[in-house]
């Protein structure tokens, strides 16, 4: 873990960048990392999937897969990898202040 | 009496049966415990041999065997499927027949395959130019299209991860290369290799090594290739960012899925019907006389034989422990041991676990070291061998001599980057840190 200051805040941070702590975030820290990753601005359609797989892993303790983003938040999943490109699933919730999504070994 | 319910009779769920079995049978100051195994069928399929049926190496009928024979004879057989399990009442409901109760329950369910998942792939050309090798059916039908395939664009694709046995389908590419080179024909076949990860391999070290077999072997990479659909007719692989790949032939390894009933347990499971469960404990996350292993858990750690049977001897001293009221005392390491089928008569091997990455090196082993992430006869021998291993020793619950349940460090050894300065450790011991920082949980597309 390292500490790394994004919008104007001393953070922990995993060794790619995910918060260590999910309660950390608010949303300046969120654009601040949407802006790292080439993402600005943050759209309405953005937020819908941000907010989503935030609320979704504090109330059930792991992030939701790109399916279920798919067919639960809103947003398909063709749009998803228009909104954050490459892996919409990793992106999104390292902007929402969640840890990494697990998935292979 | 305490009762033992075991839910699967694949691998993993075997192997606990046995191993606790022999633990309550053979003590007899062991307390009273029932054992009780579940499964909607009778046929246990040898996986890894999956993957050489489409070569011819093995007919499907030497790979299946009934699940019976390998359970103990104390232990009760249900055949059936399971509705769900009722983590409030310790209870689970069958398909057929009445409810099991339990005091300790062992979810070994495994993962599946559903290619109904992926638009277009099981609609005009599945089982026809599009065919999985994950199942026997798949694998067979594969086998008869391949010995009349007159060559043309092979694509291999990996939809989504996680996959049981990531290694597969290079394996599967590094076959291919030599069956069509065997036959003459290797010329007339393009090989590519798509994959939603960001190289051949999930960790760094061996991701390079492959991808460098791969070239060697005039296999084209695809990287960071989420599919999105397939079109059999117009023999095409789309990705969601509309990147199109071509194909005559399409080897695909489908999205894969826990067993349906997690999703229909409250609690149970994450949205891909994997259990949530502890890595280290192997405790499920939603009640304390819930475990899980195998590959129906969502640890991060390879979906593989190996790691059902280093899993097994943790577990049981903890279910052990649990039953006796102890806390628990065993920990799982993540520890995950493979070999790579490269063809030619020739395979790597591959160790590792949570914090350390496959390295290079050399594997302590009974008969002598073994390579590691380097090709060698002795490696495929060692592959053909475990087939017998497999049923005499895995199933049954039997310490494999020479292969400890703890990843060992000695004799592997990290590459040195080029740009690395005097002084950098080059023993693993030092480089543990380095692998522990390095995360140990890829991306999921």
């Amino acid at each position: 873990m390292t500490t790394m200051t994004l919008a104007s805040k001393d953070l922990e941070v995993d060794a790619e960048g995910f918060l260590a702590h999910a309660e950390q975030w608010d949303e300046s820290v969120a654009r601040a990392i949407a802006k790292d990753a080439g993402i600005e601005p943050l759209t309405d359609r953005h937020w819908l999937v941000i907010k989503f797989m935030r609320e979704r892993f504090l109330t059930a303790g792991t992030a939701p897969s790109i399916r279920t983003l798919g067919k639960e938040s809103g947003v398909p999943i063709k749009e998803l990898y228009q909104l954050f490109p490459k892996g919409p699933a990793k992106l999104a919730a390292k902007i929402g202040g969640i840890p990494k999504p697990k998935g292979c070994i | 009496m305490k009762r033992i319910v075991i839910l699967g009779a694949g691998t993993a769920g075997t192997i606990m049966a046995n191993r606790l079995s022999r633990r309550y049978g053979g003590d007899p100051d062991a307390p009273d415990v029932s054992i009780t195994v579940v499964d909607q069928d009778d046929e246990h399929v040898y996986q890894p041999g999956l993957l050489f049926v489409p070569f011819g190496t093995y007919r499907p009928e030497q790979i299946v065997k009934p699940r019976r024979n390998f359970l103990p004879k104390r232990v009760r057989y249900v055949s059936s499927a399971i509705h769900h399990v009722a983590p409030e009442e310790n209870r689970v409901y069958l398909e057929n027949g009445d409810p099991l109760d339990y005091d300790v329950l062992v979810v070994a369910t495994g993962s599946r395959v559903v290619p109904e998942e992926t638009e277009g792939l099981t609609g005009p050309g599945w089982r026809d130019k599009m065919f999985d090798f994950y199942t026997p059916v798949g694998s067979s039908s594969l086998g008869r299209k391949l010995r009349t395939w007159p060559g043309g664009r092979l694509v291999i694709n990996i939809v989504e991860m996680p996959i049981k046995c990531p290694v597969a389908p290079l394996e599967f590419a590094f076959l291919a290369d030599a069956f069509f080179t065997k036959r003459g024909m290797r010329d007339k076949v393009d090989l590519v290799y798509v994959t939603p990860l960001d190289g051949a391999f999930t960790k760094p070290v061996a991701s390079q090594a492959l991808s460098h077999l791969l070239g060697d072997r005039n296999i084209r990479l695809v990287t960071e290739f989420s599919t999105g659909r397939v079109d059999g007719t117009a023999g095409e692989l789309v990705s969601w960012d509309e990147r199109v790949e071509p194909f005559d032939l399409l080897v695909t390894v489908p999205l894969h899925m826990g067993a349906e009933f997690v999703g229909r347990s409250p609690g149970l499971g994450d949205d891909m019907g994997f259990v949530l469960t502890d890595p280290a404990t192997l405790q499920a996350k939603v009640r304390p006389n819930i475990f899980a292993l195998g590959d129906a858990t969502n640890v991060p750690a390879s979906k593989a034989g190996s790691v059902a049977h280093f899993q097994a001897e943790i577990l049981t001293e903890n279910v052990v422990a649990y039953l006796a009221e102890r806390e628990l005392p065993a920990s799982f390491d993540g520890h995950s041991n493979c070999f790579i089928e490269t063809g030619y008569g020739r395979g790597l091997l591959i160790d590792f676990n949570y914090d350390v990455e496959p390295l290079p090196g050399k594997f302590p082993f009974a008969f002598g070291p073994l390579s590691l992430l380097k090709e060698t006869r002795l490696n495929h021998l060692g592959k053909l061998l475990f087939r017998w291993i497999y049923w005499h020793l895995l199933l049954p619950g039997r310490d494999l001599v020479g292969i400890p349940t703890r990843m060992s460090i000695k004799g592997k050894r990290r590459p040195q980057p080029a740009a690395a300065g005097p002084g950098q450790e080059r023993e693993v011991e030092g480089a543990i840190t380095a692998a522990r920082a390095r995360t140990i949980e890829e991306d999921a597309p």
